[in-house]
């Protein structure tokens, strides 16, 4: 371990380039959960301890309103295990690509993985222009966009009104922006839709987080089905 | 102490699935079909995560289209797909979105 000397300016500029449109949507969502919370009875530093031990948007809006209502630690930790389940599946994803990283990082790294910092480093390693110096730049300015905008809403209340400027859709926009970027031939197309459709169902049956899980499970074998079964010279390179 | 009991096991069972992958398939050599599994699986993702925001808005289990995110992914796909930068799609994206609020 070296200190912090592999984070250049270079990879420092890139990465808050890159991080911005997840701040934008953080900061929303941070100061929605902030007022939130404090409104269920917890103190700004609650909140931000919260904020920087869990690090998980949605499971912390569940955590809060379980604790409101009066559960105890079994079925929030259990809600928050379901919930997360997805990044099991990110983090897999993200592992041929960090194979460089000094292995001391690779904890650090892990914390950062969200839906948000997954989708614009897989967008970017796909790419070409991306390592793991900017990536973890990307992990981490987006971490402390969260705590601060979460315990700013706890402190100071919902001080921009809520839907300005389009802000609450600013992640939806992203997601839709880097799903159409990914989509790099057919065999994509197929599972992007796949589990689009997959997730839609499971989530309208089953409610909860699940689709996020399985969906992607079972669309990625069909990928690699079709993708196998096309003769190489009709592959896109 | 309550409170810090939920919490730490919250953490715990966030950092888990985030770390355990990152940790163990850095340095192995995976097998080809995993390889290929695992490039599949942003699109994977994004699609699971993208449909049920888009149609299903705050949470709803039936599918509706005439609503503020269904009208406002059009446009925002529109500018995807030509301008090929994720600056212009979130951004009109969020235009979009804030001018099908007011009319609506």
């Amino acid at each position: 371990m070296t200190g912090f000397n592999f984070l250049t300016k270079s990879s420092f500029v890139a990465g808050m380039a890159a991080a911005w449109p997840i701040c934008l949507g953080y900061i929303a969502i941070g100061l929605a959960f902030g007022v939130l919370a404090e409104k269920a009875g917890l103190s700004p530093w609650q909140i931000g301890l919260m904020s920087l031990m869990v690090y998980a948007g949605s499971s912390q809006f569940i955590a809060v309103s379980m604790l409101a209502g009066g559960a105890s630690a079994i079925p929030i930790i259990l809600s928050t295990l379901i919930v997360n389940l997805r990044h099991l599946l990110m983090s897999a994803a993200l592992s041929s690509h960090v194979k460089k990283m000094d292995r001391s990082l690779i904890p650090l790294f892990a914390y950062g993985v969200t839906d948000e910092s997954f989708a614009v480093n897989m967008a970017r390693f796909a790419n070409g222009d991306w390592d793991w110096q900017r990536s973890l730049v990307v992990n981490h300015a987006t971490n402390l966009i969260w705590i601060l905008s979460t315990i700013l809403g706890g402190v100071s209340g919902q001080f921009i009104p809520p839907g300005a400027f389009g802000i609450d859709f600013a992640l939806s926009a992203m997601f839709l922006g880097l799903l159409l970027f990914q989509l790099r031939g057919l065999e994509y197309v197929l599972v992007a839709a796949f589990g689009g459709l997959t997730a839609l169902l499971i989530y309208i049956h089953l409610g909860g987080f699940w689709h996020v899980f399985f969906a992607p499970l079972l669309a990625v074998p069909l990928g690699v089905i079709v993708k196998r079964r096309r003769p190489i010279d009709q592959r896109r390179a | 102490m309550e409170y810090l009991l939920p919490l730490l096991g919250m953490g715990i069972v966030t950092y888990l699935p985030r770390l355990i992958p990152l940790f163990f398939l850095t340095k192995r050599q995976l097998p080809p079909w995993l390889e290929e599994g695992l490039a599949f699986l942003p699109a994977a993702i994004l699609g699971a995560l993208v449909l049920p925001l888009v149609i299903l808005p705050g949470g709803a289990r039936e599918i509706s289209l005439i609503q503020p995110h269904f009208i406002a992914a059009i446009p925002t796909i529109i500018v995807a797909l030509t301008t090929r930068s994720l600056a212009a799609t979130v951004l009109a994206g969020m235009g979009s979105f804030w001018l099908v609020k007011l009319i609506i």
